[in-house]
């Protein structure tokens, strides 16, 4: 099904452009002058060896902490700088490399938590509960029955979300972020902790939810992973982007290939 | 699977049950002499302050030990209207009301950046610098005396004199506070709460304002904390510095984590038990302490999530168990 992308990638519009995007810790340069573009309905992956950068290059982008320079576009906008909710309210959601889940509610309240972005109702809602938020509240369980079907935990709604099995945790966690109908959805290490079966379920979902018109964005270790969905990749070696081209390009880049099988790597 | 009707059933139970409690112990207790009725006033007046303080203790799991601040400021706030300027207890108890929410919004939004250790001591700071003005500031609140003769809950002529008919409207008045922290607990703004209790940066990421969250939760906290103190104000009809000072705190969060944070009834049947508990054991004379000391401790032992969760445990259907200790 991933066989003509490589063509669509240059004509779709850019989603989230990176533009020279510098993060300094003190002394430490953790990116350094990073750019690159993800194209609207691409998987687009960006990797590196452990300490690269990756993780400190999402949190720019999705508002952790502004860049030391440089700037983030998502949809044509400039969202350098802006909180990390108002970031998620435009239409850019993250997953964390740690799973955090809401483990004292459900699997399906998680995600119930999962629309607030694109419901509504404050306190006077949920008081006086008018016909317009009974109608919500009842679409967004029919909504929540057809995410758990998605990522496949329709039998586990009813379970607290801390007795899931890691791997169904990371799933809930994607569920949970589709819940708010993201326009970009960043994965960050989503294969981390996961055993071979459940990185093969989490790539089939990754697959699926770009048939469904999610752009995807993911940072990854797991290279059989990356090899399978991406689209696109962006490689970082100590902070600096190395290269990027497609799945193809990539495994044959001999900067790519040195950064990886060894040279002069020394950080953690 | 659980049929659709059973869960109802269960659901219906689990709803009906606490008010049944509730309802019993207050048809005990207006059946009682005037102590019971006094004792289980206080419970009703703690279980309206534990299920604001539920807000933001138990749904957005921050901290807050300086809750009792705005008790105080309820209570001052209607003795002083009503006992020194001859307001009407209603309007004085919603004006005090307000007050206490604009100071909990003001002090807030400054100090809710704060977190878990931090927040507890700044917090714990807000309670005592109120407690110190309510001795100091004496023109105004009579310091260390206190302050007397404050008429009971009324509506113009109308005054409940009888203890009995304050407790009804004590009970009236919790049954309504519980009534809302359900409705917003089940809602797109109390998950947004849980949410911040569960994780902050998820939260954050799915775009919830978290900070605004925490004040909106800190502010009901507050509303009713300050509801609580003005009903004390009337049923007792005397208030002092002491009424709002650090017992309270200790108090509070007694009967909060045996109840059953972050549950719906647990802050009040919490309240009833702490408050009711000393004078079933009032025949125990000088062994009553260790009475009381062990009884809490056990429940804590064996409901470590509180009485409400674990008799609520009771009517959940099994796929929802797995509450590990």
């Amino acid at each position: 099904m991933s066989a003509s992308p490589t063509m669509n990638a240059s004509v779709a519009k850019s989603l989230l452009s990176v533009k020279n995007v510098t993060m300094k810790f003190g002394g430490l340069v953790a990116n350094d002058d990073i750019s690159f573009e993800v194209a609207e309905g691409s998987i687009h992956a960006v990797i590196g060896p452990n300490g690269a950068g990756k993780t400190t290059l999402f949190n720019v982008i999705s508002g952790f902490f502004p860049p030391t320079s440089g700037a983030v576009e998502f949809d044509s906008q400039p969202i350098t700088g802006l909180p990390q909710h108002a970031i998620a309210q435009a239409g850019l959601v993250r997953t964390y490399q740690l799973v955090q889940l809401f483990k004292d509610l459900t699997v399906a309240e998680n995600v119930r938590v999962g629309f607030h972005r694109v419901t509504k109702g404050g306190i006077a809602a949920a008081l006086f509960r008018p016909g317009w938020a009974k109608a919500q509240e009842a679409d967004l369980t029919r909504r929540t029955a057809e995410l758990l079907n998605f990522v496949g935990l329709t039998a586990q709604a009813e379970m607290k979300a801390e007795v899931l099995p890691y791997g169904q945790q990371r799933l809930l966690e994607v569920a949970r972020a589709l819940a708010a109908e993201p326009k970009l959805l960043l994965l960050d290490e989503p294969a981390a902790g996961l055993n071979v079966q459940e990185t093969d379920q989490l790539a089939a979902t990754i697959e699926k939810l770009s048939a469904r018109g999610v752009t995807v964005l993911l940072v990854e270790h797991d290279m059989s992973l990356v090899m399978r969905v991406a689209r696109r990749i962006s490689v970082i070696d100590f902070g600096r982007k190395i290269a990027e081209g497609t799945p193809a390009e990539i495994k044959t880049n001999p900067d790519v290939l040195a950064a990886y099988l060894g040279g002069t790597e020394t950080d953690a | 699977m659980t049929s659709p009707s059973i869960t109802s059933t269960r659901s219906l139970l689990r709803t009906l049950a606490p008010v049944a409690v509730v309802l019993t112990v207050m048809g005990i207790a207006l059946m009682s002499s005037g102590y019971v009725v006094t004792v289980i006033g206080f419970a009703a007046i703690y279980g309206i302050f534990c299920t604001g303080l539920n807000f933001f203790m138990g749904y957005t799991g921050q901290a807050s030990f300086g809750q009792n601040a705005f008790a105080c400021l309820g209570g001052y706030g209607s003795a002083i209207l009503c006992g020194g300027l001859y307001w009407d207890p209603l309007p004085a108890f919603f004006v005090s009301m307000a007050f206490s929410g604009i100071v909990a919004a003001i002090i807030g939004y400054p100090t809710l950046k704060l977190r878990g250790h931090y927040l507890a001591m700044a917090t714990f700071a807000l309670g005592l610098i109120t407690y110190e003005i309510s001795i100091e500031w004496v023109s105004l609140t009579q310091g260390y005396m206190g302050y007397s003769g404050i008429p009971p809950l009324g509506v113009g002529k109308f005054e409940l004199v009888s203890e009995k008919h304050q407790l009804i409207a004590l009970t009236v008045i919790l049954l309504v506070g519980i009534w809302i922290s359900t409705r917003l607990r089940d809602s797109r703004f109390g998950r947004a709460l849980r949410a911040i209790a569960g994780s902050e940066p998820a939260a954050q990421a799915l775009g919830v304002n978290v900070a605004r969250y925490k004040l909106l939760a800190f502010v009901i906290a507050a509303l009713y904390a300050s509801a609580a103190g003005s009903l004390f104000a009337h049923f007792i009809g005397f208030i002092s510095p002491e009424v709002f000072g650090g017992a309270m705190v200790v108090q509070s969060f007694t009967m909060l984590y045996l109840g059953g944070i972050g549950t719906t009834w647990g802050p009040a049947i919490g309240a009833l038990i702490v408050s009711m508990l000393p004078e079933f054991l009032r025949g125990l004379k000088e062994m009553q302490d260790i009475a009381y000391a062990i009884i809490l401790v056990s429940i804590l032992i064996f409901a470590p999530r509180g009485v409400f969760a674990l008799i609520g445990g009771w009517f959940r259907p099994k796929a929802k168990e797995g509450d590990a200790p």
